[in-house]
């Protein structure tokens, strides 16, 4: 079983949940940039969110089964069409043998996720499928790879699951950290008072968060200890200029931070299109603690939240209560399948 | 470093946050050879201890990491546990890590290959031929390995070399670069952006996936960075298969 890439766009990489306990070899966990886009297509293929999946940046490609696959379609919403007919976001669909899926650019958002029923395969390195390219372990897909896929044990195709709100910026939440008072009081305050905008810079290693005026600089900047880095660290280079650093960062770094953003809210960090907006809030540690486990709670809701995509009309129990005429499909767009 | 506003030397050890899943125990905010061996025993006692919830522990150049489940064990829980461990003992005085290896690495210092020594030198007060012999023959310590696989921090460098990292970084330096700031070298495991000065090259590689074993160096391992000819370093390079670059290696006697 295998999946041919026939186009692809720069950057994309075979992601799972990363490599943890790797933190003393100086590797960084890595893994997906948008877990919760991670979660969600396993939802919808109803399989293990384990499974590596294919992290599209910005740009999809075109692929070609070699035999008959459940795909699905998660994160940054793209254009995608299988056989020239479109097919819907954040959905699961049969991708027949020799049929071929194209996965135009991002809409909204960065990372779109292609998803097969029994994960993609391929080597391992300490436990984990995840392309580090920081690292230098693995390498982007290229035009021609043939990508093995695991054996699908599961059959269900056309389950969606409603869109969310998280490819446009939007506030992160941040707690502070062991750097937090190397920054000055008034410094902190002109930091979550100010509109930022993601910058152009933007990678699995970090996001470039950019604004007017002047930057944040900590005291003693230049001279600060390096000190251990996790994903989601706000960090301020030489002219104190803020980086939100991502699953492929450094693990341990001399410039400082002035907080961490939540691992809640680092699939918004990740998605968040350049030039769109970003403030941050600070919130306590136990804000921090209730919001993991309400965002736990939220994948573990998923499973339940992928239904049928196109409903038979004789399970629908109280359908006289459905305004069955607006909306309606148009004659000249016959295949789209969007949820309505 | 000089600012510690909200945190004097004197409350070290400190249990600080590190994240919504992570605390951070520092033995100092300055590096000293003290600190880095108080964090290494830190770590390897808390390892010993295998504490449920706690996902993986880490040393940094001071400080031991602890990265855990906070829906598991909560962080006030967590920070009791650190604290009790921490009162067990004197930890300032605990004993390097055993089979501790010495690697004798073969080093180009300036050229065009490290483009930086004359202005680290002169950073220094010493002229070129001073800081080649000072950095060649300073025995330096893996103090962590960190910032990118397998690359080690190692120090302490003679206190003339406590220079500031740049303000305007070097867009990039190659895998084996010994780039040097506030007494400590680093050894580039791969090309990097940075703001460190690059004094030296190496053919040494830190980091080695295709091999079993793919990190090469330990915390507590030392090194030696020996200065070579251009003409030596080519041929080592050429014909490195191990990615050793020609480096020697000895255990160090416990």
């Amino acid at each position: 079983m295998s999946l041919i890439v026939r186009r692809i766009g720069p950057g994309c990489t075979l992601q799972d949940q990363g490599r943890s306990g790797c933190l003393d070899l100086g590797l960084s966990r890595g893994g997906a940039a948008d877990l919760r886009a991670v979660a969600e297509g396993a939802a919808l293929l109803r399989q293990g969110a384990d499974l590596a999946v294919l992290e599209m940046a910005g740009m999809g490609g075109e692929f070609e089964a070699q035999c008959d696959l459940r795909i699905a379609l998660t994160g940054a919403p793209m254009d995608a069409s299988i056989d020239g007919a479109k097919v819907a976001w954040n959905a699961s669909h049969l991708l027949p043998a020799g049929a071929r899926l194209t996965v135009g650019a991002a809409r909204q958002g960065v990372y779109g996720y292609l998803h097969v029923g029994g994960g993609f395969e391929g080597s391992t390195f300490l436990g984990s499928r995840s392309v580090h390219l920081a690292a230098g372990v693995g390498r982007a897909v290229a035009v021609g790879d043939d990508l093995p896929v695991g054996s699908d044990k599961g059959t269900e195709t056309g389950l969606f699951l409603p869109a969310d709100d998280r490819f446009s910026g939007g506030t992160l939440r941040v707690l502070e950290g062991f750097q937090t008072p190397l920054f000055a009081p008034e410094v902190r305050e002109r930091f979550v008072a100010t509109e930022f905008a993601r910058g152009p810079r933007a990678n699995r290693m970090g996001v470039q968060m950019v604004c007017d005026g002047a930057g944040f600089a900590a005291e003693g900047q230049l001279n600060i200890l390096s000190e251990i880095i996790v994903p989601g660290d706000i960090q301020m280079t030489g002219d104190g200029r803020p980086f939100v650093l991502m699953p492929e960062c450094q693990t341990t770094g001399g410039y400082p931070r002035i907080g961490t953003v939540i691992p809640a809210d680092l699939p918004l960090a990740a998605q968040t299109p350049a030039g769109a907006s970003v403030r941050f809030g600070f919130v306590s540690l136990d804000e921090a603690a209730q919001a993991e486990a309400e965002a736990r709670a939220g994948l573990a809701r998923l499973t339940a939240q992928a239904r049928p995509l196109v409903r038979d009309i004789a399970q629908i129990a109280d359908l006289l209560s459905y305004q069955l005429i607006s909306g309606a499909i148009s004659a000249h767009d016959d295949h789209t399948e969007e949820p309505t | 470093m000089n600012n510690t506003r909200s945190q004097p030397s004197s409350c070290f050890p400190v249990v600080r946050i590190a994240g919504v899943n992570g605390m951070l125990v520092s033995f100092g905010d300055r590096l000293t050879e003290a600190s880095n061996r108080a964090a290494l025993a830190f770590r390897a006692a808390l390892e010993e201890r295998r504490i449920e919830g706690i996902g993986e522990t880490a040393t940094s150049l001071a400080s031991v990491f602890t990265r855990f489940d906070p829906l598991v064990i909560s962080h006030r829980r967590i920070e009791g546990l650190l604290r009790d461990l921490l009162a067990t003992r004197d930890w300032y005085s605990a004993p390097l890590p055993a089979g501790r290896r010495l690697w004798r690495v073969p080093t180009v210092y300036g050229t065009d290959l490290a483009p930086q020594l004359d202005e680290a030198a002169e950073a220094a007060g010493l002229d070129r031929d001073e800081a080649i012999e000072r950095l060649g023959t300073s025995r330096v310590r893996v103090l962590t390995i960190g910032f990118a696989p397998g690359q080690p921090y190692l120090g302490p460098l003679g206190p003339e070399w406590n220079l500031p990292r740049l303000q305007e970084l070097t867009p990039m330096v190659p895998r084996g670069a010994l780039v040097l700031a506030i007494s400590q070298f680093v050894l580039f495991a791969g090309p990097t952006p940075t703001g460190w000065r690059h004094v030296g090259q190496t053919a040494f590689r830190c980091f080695r996936p295709e091999s079993d074993a793919p990190i090469a160096l330990r915390p507590g391992d030392e090194m030696i960075f020996e200065p070579v000819d251009r003409a030596t370093y080519d041929r080592l390079s050429a014909s490195d298969a191990t990615g050793d670059g020609g480096a020697t290696r000895t255990e160090i006697a416990p």
